[in-house]
C-alpha cells in the first residue's frame, strides 16, 4: 500500500538558508508519527510546506496518491489534511462555541449541528467555557480548542505541531490519550514535540530531523539510544 | 417564532422579544412620520436613512470581515452619476427610471469586483486596502472634476466637471393608464425606508449565517479560516463586492434625493464620514452601526445650520474618542451604561460574545 502522505526531496530556502533540505518522508494510513529534532531543524516548516503555507523550493508532496504541491491551502484541508500550528491559531474574540461551529459547519448538515457541538465540547472538556471569549482560555485550552477545530473537519491527516507546549503534566498527557483516541478512531497523525514522555505516549515510529533534513528513523528507542542524536542534540562531541 | 430566529445570532446583538418589539414600534412610528410630521422633516429623514446603506456595507466588510475600506464613496459616486447618466438618456417614462436604478447598481458592483479581485488574489492586505480604495476614489473625483467641458457627455447627459451633474429624473412607478407615481416627497421617504428595513434584515441573516461565521472568522484570523478549508481570498471578493453594491444604493438615493451629484461626493472628507459614523457605532454590528448612522447625520446637519465646518471637527474629533476611549462604539458603550445601572447587584451578564 502505498502511502497515504510521501514528501519527495521537500526543500525550501530562505534567501541562501535551508530551512528544509531534501527531505523524503513517506507516513502510512493508520500511522502516528513524531517528528522531533533541535530548534531550527526545519519542522515547522516542513509543515508548513506540507500544508501549503509555503510553495517549495524544490520536491513535491503527495497526499492520497495525488500530488498536492500546486494547489492553495484551504484546497488541501479539502482534500483531508488539517493542521493545528504551533502558535495557537483560534478566533479569540469569538466565543469558544462558536469557535467550533465555524469549524465544524465544513462537514456538519445545520440539523445535527447542536448535536455535534456539545460532543466535541464534551470531547475536549470545554463545556463549561462555551461563552467565554477564546482568547481568555488558558493556554492549554487553547491548544485543545484548536485541536478541536482540527478534527471537526475530519481529516484523513492531523498535523500537530508541538500540541503540548506550555502544558502541565497532567493536560499533556490528557492531549496525549486524546491523539491515541483519535488514532483509534482511524485519524493518521503527524506530531513535532519535544517531550520525550509524550512521544513515548503516543508513538511508535520517529523521525529526527537536523539542518533540514531527515537525520534518523526508527522506533523511539532506537532513536534516544542513538549517539548521534544525543550529540546533535546536546552537542556532545 | 422559529423564522425569526434566522435574524438572530451570535453576529448581532439583540434577540429578545423586547428588541424585536422596539424594532416593529420604531419602522411603525418612522412609517407614520409623513402623516403628522412637516415636509421638511421627512425629507430630512429620507436623507438621513439614505446614507445607512453604505455604513451597513461598510460595517459589513470592516466590522465584520476585517477589511478596512476608505474608498466606499466610489462606488457611491459611481452609482450615482451611473442614475444620472443612464436616466438622462433613457427618460422617466414606462419605469425606465428602474432601468437607470438596476444599470447603476451594476456599476459599482462590476468595479468593486474588479478592484476587489486585484487586492485580494493580487496579495493587498491590512491598511494596503484602505490606501488602495482611498486612492480609487480621489482618482475618481479628480477625474469627474475635470469634465466641465461640452466633449464629456455620454448621450444627452453632460457630466459637468466640478459643478456637478442635475437634472436626473426621480424614480418613478407607471401606473394605470399613463399615470405614473413618481418617488418623490412622501413616497420617496417611504421607499428608502423600506429598503432600509429589507437591507437590515437581510444583512442580520447574512452575518448569522454560515457565510457570515466565515467572515468573522476571517476577521479575528485569516490563516486559521483558511487552514478550515475556506477559500479566503474567494470570501473577501465576495462581500467586498456586497459592500460595493450597498455603497451604490446610497449613491442611487442620494442623487434621485436631491437630483444632483458631484465629483466632491467622492473626495476626502466624503470618504472619511462612513468610516467615522461605523467606528462610531460600533462596527461589529449592524444594529449599531445603523442607530449611530442615522444620530450622527442628524446631529451634523443640526450643526451645519451653524456653520459647515462644526460638524466635520466634531466627527473628527468623535473618530478620536472611539478609537482610544470606546473600540466597541458609541452605541454600545451607553447601552452597557444603561444595562449596567439596571441590573447593579447582579453578576456580570452574558455579554455577547462577538462584541
Amino acid at each position: 500500500m502505498s502511502a497515504l502522505l510521501e514528501t519527495r526531496d521537500l526543500s525550501k530556502f530562505f534567501g541562501g538558508l535551508y530551512a528544509t533540505n531534501g527531505v523524503s518522508l513517506a507516513i502510512e494510513a493508520g500511522e502516528v508519527r513524531c517528528l522531533i529534532g533541535p530548534n531550527g531543524a526545519g519542522k515547522s516548516t516542513l509543515f508548513k510546506l506540507i500544508i501549503g503555507t509555503y510553495q517549495p523550493s524544490g520536491g513535491q508532496v503527495f497526499f492520497d496518491g495525488h500530488d498536492i504541491t500546486p494547489l492553495e491551502s484551504h484546497r488541501r484541508v479539502n482534500q483531508g489534511l488539517s493542521i493545528k500550528f504551533q502558535v495557537p491559531g483560534i478566533f479569540l474574540e469569538l466565543g469558544v462555541e462558536q469557535n467550533l461551529r465555524i469549524a465544524l459547519q465544513r462537514k456538519v448538515a445545520p440539523a445535527r449541528m447542536n448535536d455535534e457541538t456539545e460532543r466535541l465540547l464534551a470531547f475536549l472538556d470545554l463545556a463549561p467555557s462555551r461563552h467565554l471569549a477564546a482568547g481568555n482560555l488558558s493556554h492549554g485550552q487553547q491548544q485543545w480548542l484548536e485541536i478541536g477545530m482540527a478534527i471537526a473537519l475530519q481529516p484523513k491527516l492531523l498535523l500537530l505541531d508541538e500540541p503540548t507546549a506550555g502544558m502541565s503534566p497532567e493536560e499533556t498527557f490528557k492531549t496525549g490519550e486524546l491523539v491515541k483516541r483519535l488514532n483509534a478512531d482511524g485519524m493518521t497523525i503527524v506530531v513535532i514535540e519535544h517531550d520525550m514522555t509524550f512521544v513515548r505516549q503516543i508513538a511508535r515510529k520517529v523521525t529526527v530531523l537536523h539542518f533540514g533534513k531527515v537525520f534518523l528513523e526508527g522506533t523511539l528507542d532506537q532513536v534516544v539510544n542513538n549517539d548521534d542524536v544525543a550529540r546533535i542534540y546536546l552537542g556532545k562531541e | 417564532m422559529n423564522w425569526l430566529s434566522r435574524f438572530n445570532g451570535p453576529q448581532t446583538l439583540g434577540e429578545g422579544g423586547v428588541f424585536w418589539s422596539l424594532f416593529v414600534v420604531t419602522v411603525i412610528v418612522l412609517a407614520t412620520v409623513p402623516l403628522y410630521a412637516e415636509f421638511f422633516i421627512v425629507n430630512n429623514l429620507a436623507y438621513f436613512l439614505l446614507w445607512t446603506f453604505m455604513a451597513l456595507g461598510l460595517s459589513l466588510i470592516w466590522g465584520h470581515a476585517g477589511i478596512l475600506s476608505f474608498g466606499q464613496t466610489a462606488f457611491f459616486g459611481l452609482a450615482g452619476y451611473g442614475y444620472g447618466v443612464i436616466s438622462i438618456n433613457l427618460g422617466d417614462a414606462h419605469g425606465l427610471t428602474w432601468v437607470a436604478f438596476v444599470g447603476a447598481l451594476i456599476l459599482p458592483t462590476l468595479l468593486a469586483a474588479v478592484v476587489g479581485y486585484f487586492m485580494f488574489y493580487g496579495g493587498v492586505r491590512d491598511v494596503f486596502v484602505g490606501i488602495v480604495t482611498l486612492s480609487i476614489t480621489l482618482v475618481m473625483e479628480t477625474f469627474m472634476a475635470q469634465t466641465a467641458g461640452p466633449e464629456w457627455a455620454i448621450g444627452t447627459a453632460r457630466l459637468n466637471g466640478f459643478n456637478g451633474m442635475s437634472g436626473m429624473p426621480p424614480l418613478t412607478i407607471p401606473w394605470f393608464g399613463d399615470d405614473s407615481i413618481m418617488l418623490d416627497g412622501n413616497p420617496f421617504y417611504w421607499f428608502v425606508l423600506a429598503l432600509v428595513v429589507v437591507v437590515y434584515l437581510a444583512l442580520r441573516w447574512l452575518v448569522n449565517s454560515r457565510f457570515g461565521n466565515v467572515l468573522v472568522a476571517i476577521r479575528e484570523n485569516p490563516d486559521r479560516a483558511e487552514m478550515l478549508g475556506y477559500n479566503v481570498r474567494l470570501y473577501q471578493l465576495a462581500v467586498f463586492t456586497i459592500g460595493g453594491t450597498l455603497a451604490g444604493i446610497s449613491g442611487v438615493l442620494y442623487t434621485t434625493w436631491g437630483s444632483y451629484i458631484t465629483p466632491s461626493a467622492m473626495g476626502l472628507t466624503a470618504a472619511a464620514l462612513p468610516i467615522v459614523w461605523t467606528a462610531a457605532g460600533g462596527r461589529k454590528d449592524i444594529t449599531t452601526t445603523l442607530v449611530a448612522t442615522v444620530f450622527l447625520l442628524w446631529v451634523s446637519q443640526t450643526l451645519a445650520v451653524k456653520g459647515a465646518q462644526y460638524a466635520l471637527v466634531l466627527m473628527g474629533v468623535l473618530l478620536l474618542v472611539v478609537v482610544l476611549l470606546a473600540p466597541d462604539g458609541l452605541v454600545l458603550l451607553v447601552v452597557r451604561g444603561i444595562g449596567r445601572v439596571f441590573r447593579r447587584g447582579q453578576p456580570a451578564g452574558s455579554n455577547n460574545g462577538a462584541l
